[in-house]
Formats: structure tokens, C-alpha cells, sequence
């Protein structure tokens, strides 16, 4: 087998993993699924009392936001997971490279936000009369791929705060999250957010793909209308991915050095 | 020494097999017979005080420092093809020691090598002649002792069916009851665990087993069998087993030579017998008590 053929199935080996861990922990994937459509239901209905448009407007942002948080949590929680089953050192010392550990973790990350996303969008359409006619669907697949990047980047930069700090990390990790979640406008526009916190909302990638999203599928605007937000987030993304990985790189041995990798660490 | 045995790298995943015909080849250029050297090896630890009234002790990330040495200017060579003993007490610096030639830890000085390759530098190539079988059987414990022995074979490199015969055989060897195999890990007694861990460390055929503690928490047949077992893979293969075990009969019962560690140093280092002789003792336990001034249960 050679080297390259080893690598993919070891990557292989963390997507098929992932969802053996899905499966084994059905009863509370359920759960989340379910409080993740009962609370997008419950952010459409707010819109309902203030017209069609908002409740689109809310529900994309909803549902975006869900598909993003994912990736994010998947990727960010990697470390943290394993260190809770007690697996981490087990994983760190097989011969596989950094790159294909976290490249299966992204690839798992990407597959089942999408799916959790569809069966969202479609217990959604069960309560909501979308009315989608005008949207640009093959622009809104090219914004979600391109700000996905961004995600993962932010994801494995957020990975190694429990590298760092076991718990504190993964505190810290969610805490991130939650401000990305206040700054981005997901459910509101960032013009109606206190002016000393906006500079922080020009520097989210959320920002810029809820913005695009609406625009693709409350406006159907094409692609070209958007190619300075499609840019920003193709930047942000082929940057913060290299960064991400360079950053976990240091994060590992960091954590090497201080003995972070052990479960009592 | 590799006379009638079968060396391991024969049932190892290609590049596994090319990366130890390198390594031995190597080795017998350079007339090394070495699987682990350790030269001047110090590791440092960095516990903090949390909840401490030290300098921003108030808010929730933060702590003093306090420095603990683990490992202490240590020195080892470990041939190949031994079964070679480290014991000591909780605290001595046993499992930093496993996890520093495990690449899992990066020393604050001195140098460590597996067949010759640096672990620091040479990692990659280290993690593929390695494997280990901790105190704690790592495991996900909600998915099955299969869905677990898959995903290591997937991490190793070894085809699914290969590594489903050579588990499901020395799984039968430990009297592991078949239809186990798709039990949550969760399900299964902490001895059955080990076996599960041990079999997942075998079936990668690494040429560098480090057992840390491996019969820690098992019952006495299953801790006899796990011996058993050892010994039989070094009658059979051409591996080289690095123990560590705070158990001086298991010390003494499969080791060729054995290391009594003590705050992170070595205070004695050669086979069973000649460490008793050598203090006129009849155990392990007097050996160390002789040496360290200090009785086995104290630390």
C-alpha cells in the first residue's frame, strides 16, 4: 500500500469512526436534532407576525447558523471529545500524519452538517410556506462550500485551546462560539448591535456568508453581484485553514512539552 | 537472536515492512543491537495550583506553577528482543518514561531512539515500529470491540479482514468468548478491556511493544494469561517488550532484565537474580527497599 493510499484510509478511518459514534449515540442525536428544529421553528414564528421576508430571513439564519456551528463544534471539539473518552493518546501516537487526522475530522464535520441541515430544512418547509421561487440555489451551494473553509479554519484554531488548557480550553471553546453567534447577525442585522462591538462583526466570516446566503436566497442575486463577499470569505478561509493547521502543529507541541495530552493532564 | 523467529515485520503493512528492513539493515551497518537508547533523558512536569491566593489566583484560568521532576538524567539501553522491566512505585516516572519513547511527550533534555531513529525528530518513522498498551485501555466506549479494533487497524494500515483474523485469534487465545466482538466496550469487564487493548497493540505486529501496566486491574487467571502471552510472542517473534509494572512478581517472573526507577532515576539495573544477589535479598521488593532506604508501599 503505498504512503498516499495508507493516509486516505486512515482518514477514512476517522469519518467512518465519527458516525460508528453517531449511530452509538443515536438516542442523543435525536435529541439535538430535535431541539435544533423545534428552536429554528421557534425563531420562524417570530418572523411570522412580521411578514413573509422575515420569516425566510430568520430561518436562513438558523439554519446557516447550525450548519456553521458544526463544523465549527466537530472540528474544535475534536481534541476534547477524544480527551473525555480517554482515546487521545492513543490517536496522537498512530502513524498517521497530523493533516489526516484533522482532514477526516473536516470531512466528517462537512457530511453530517449537511445532513443535519437537510432534515432541518425539511422538517422547516413542513411549518413554513418558504416561498423560494426567487432563490439562487447554485450560488447558495458555492457560498456555503467557500465559507465552510473559514469554519474549519476557525474549528482548528479553536482545536487546540484544549490542547492547551483541558478544560479551561473547552470552556474557552464555547465561550468563541457564543460571541461569534452574537457578532454575525444571524438573526439580526449587525447595524442594530452597539457601534464598540461592530468592528468585531466585520471581522467574522459568519458575517459576511449570512449576508451572502440572504442575498442568494431572499433576493436571488447572482454570483457576480457578490463577488467582493465571495472573495473576503475565499481569502479568510485559504488563510485561516494553513494558520489553523500551523497553529495545531504548535498547540501539539506544546502540549508535548507540558504533558497536556493525558486525560488527568 | 532471530535464528527460527519470525520477524514481526513479515506480517507488518508495506510501508511498515520497508520502513524496519531500513531500520535493521541500518542497525547492522552500524552493529547496533538497540531497540530503545536513552541518554540523559530529563522530563519536567508543571502542576498548577488552581483556587491558590497566588498572583491572579482569583480568576478561573489561571494558577501558579509549581515544577515537578519526572524523569531524572536517565540512562537506559534496552536490547533487542528482551522483555525488559522498569518498576517502581506510583510517582516514579514509569509512564513518562513509556510516553517519551512513545512519542507522546517531548523531553526537556537528553536524547531517546527506537532502533536507532530519534523520537523527536524521527517521529513518524518511530510511531510506525511502535505501540502501547496503557493502564487505562483507551477506549470509545460506546462503540464495539470491533468498531474499536477497526478503526486501530484503519490508523495502522492493516486490511480489515487481516485484522479481524488476527484479533479474533488472539482474542480466542485470551478465552474471549466470540459474540463479545460486537458488545458495547462499555459492556465488557475491565479485564476483558486489557485483552482488548492488548490484542489491538499485537495485531499491528509492532517490532517495540511498550506494556504499560498492562495487568494492572485484572484478575489473577486473566494477569497469568497476559504474562503467558508475552512470553509467547517473544518465543515466536522478534520483538522486544518494554514492561512497566509496580508488580514485582511479574517483574521477576517475565523479565530478562529489570530497572528499579525511583523519583525518576535508576537506582538498579540487571536481571532478577543477580539484583537479589547483589543485595542478598529474596525479592524484588528487598532490592528496592535496600537501595532507596525506603519500604514499597511508603510512595
Amino acid at each position: 500500500m503505498s504512503p498516499l493510499a495508507s493516509e486516505l484510509k486512515a482518514c477514512y478511518g476517522f469519518v467512518e469512526r465519527n458516525f460508528n459514534l453517531v449511530r452509538r449515540y443515536l438516542g442523543w442525536e435525536i435529541v439535538f436534532l430535535v431541539y435544533n428544529i423545534v428552536n429554528a421553528l421557534t425563531i420562524g414564528f417570530i418572523g411570522v407576525t412580521q411578514g413573509k421576508e422575515k420569516v425566510l430571513y430568520l430561518v436562513v439564519g438558523a439554519m446557516l447558523w447550525g450548519f456553521l456551528s458544526i463544523l465549527f463544534h466537530e472540528v474544535s471539539e475534536s481534541v476534547s471529545w477524544e480527551r473525555w473518552e480517554g482515546t487521545i493518546e492513543y490517536t496522537f501516537m498512530a502513524p498517521v500524519h497530523r493533516f489526516t487526522h484533522l482532514g477526516g475530522m473536516c470531512i466528517y464535520a462537512i457530511i453530517y452538517g449537511i445532513i443535519r441541515t437537510v432534515v432541518l430544512l425539511l422538517a422547516v418547509a413542513l411549518f413554513f410556506n418558504l416561498s423560494l421561487q426567487n432563490a439562487n440555489f447554485p450560488a447558495a451551494l458555492i457560498i456555503l462550500v467557500v465559507s465552510s473553509l473559514s469554519f474549519i479554519g476557525l474549528g482548528l484554531m479553536a482545536a487546540i485551546l484544549p490542547l492547551m488548557s483541558p478544560e479551561k480550553g473547552s470552556q474557552a471553546t464555547h465561550i468563541f462560539q457564543a460571541v461569534l453567534l452574537l457578532i454575525s447577525g444571524v438573526y439580526y442585522e449587525i447595524s442594530v448591535l452597539p457601534k464598540w462591538i461592530r468592528p468585531l462583526s466585520a471581522i467574522s466570516p459568519a458575517t459576511y456568508t449570512l449576508r451572502a446566503m440572504r442575498a442568494a436566497l431572499l433576493e436571488g442575486k447572482p454570483l457576480g453581484q457578490m463577488k467582493g463577499t465571495l472573495l473576503v470569505l475565499l481569502v479568510v478561509g485559504l488563510m485561516l485553514i494553513p494558520l489553523g493547521l500551523l497553529v495545531f502543529h504548535l498547540a501539539e507541541i506544546y502540549a508535548k512539552r507540558r504533558g497536556k495530552l493525558k486525560r488527568s493532564g | 537472536m532471530t535464528g527460527e523467529k519470525t520477524n514481526l515485520a513479515v506480517g507488518a503493512s508495506e510501508p511498515t515492512a520497508f520502513l524496519l528492513l531500513g531500520v535493521f539493515k541500518l542497525r547492522e551497518k552500524k552493529g547496533m543491537d538497540l531497540a530503545i537508547k536513552c541518554k540523559g533523558i530529563t522530563k519536567f512536569f508543571y502542576e498548577t495550583n488552581s483556587g491558590g491566593k497566588s498572583k491572579g489566583g482569583f480568576l478561573p484560568w489561571s494558577g501558579r506553577n509549581s515544577k515537578l521532576t519526572a524523569v531524572d538524567s536517565l540512562n537506559l539501553e534496552v536490547n533487542r528482543g528482551e522483555i525488559f522491566g522498569i518498576v517502581g512505585p506510583n510517582g516514579s516516572g514509569k509512564s513518562t518514561l513509556v510516553r517519551l519513547i512513545s512519542t507522546l511527550l517531548l523531553p526537556d533534555r537528553g536524547q531517546i531512539e527506537v532502533f536507532g531513529l530519534d523520537v523527536v525528530k524521527q517521529k513518524s518513522q518511530v510511531r510506525k515500529l511502535i505501540n502501547r498498551v496503557s493502564v487505562d485501555a483507551a477506549f470509545f466506549k460506546k462503540l464495539s470491540c470491533w468498531e474499536n479494533l477497526s478503526y486501530a487497524a484503519r490508523l495502522y494500515g492493516v486490511p480489515i479482514k487481516e485484522a479481524k483474523r488476527r484479533a479474533t485469534e488472539i482474542l480466542q487465545r485470551f478465552g474471549f468468548q466470540e459474540g463479545k466482538i460486537t458488545q458495547p466496550m462499555e459492556n465488557l469487564s475491565r479485564g476483558m478491556q486489557q485483552m482488548v487493548a492488548i490484542a489491538r497493540a499485537f495485531f499491528t505486529s509492532p517490532v517495540l511493544l511498550l506494556l504499560d501496566e498492562p495487568t494492572t486491574g485484572l484478575d489473577p487467571k486473566s494477569k497469568r494469561e497476559v504474562q503467558e502471552f508475552i512470553l509467547r510472542v517473544r518465543e515466536s517473534h522478534d520483538s522486544t517488550v518494554l514492561l512497566t509494572t509496580h508488580d514485582m512478581d511479574e517483574a521477576e517472573k517475565i523479565c530478562d532484565r529489570v530497572a528499579i526507577i525511583d523519583r525518576g532515576r535508576i537506582v538498579a539495573l540487571d536481571t532478577p537474580k543477580n539484583l537479589k544477589f547483589m543485595v542478598k535479598g529474596e525479592s524484588l521488593e528487598d532490592v528496592f527497599m535496600e537501595l532507596t532506604g525506603k519500604s514499597w508501599e511508603e510512595d
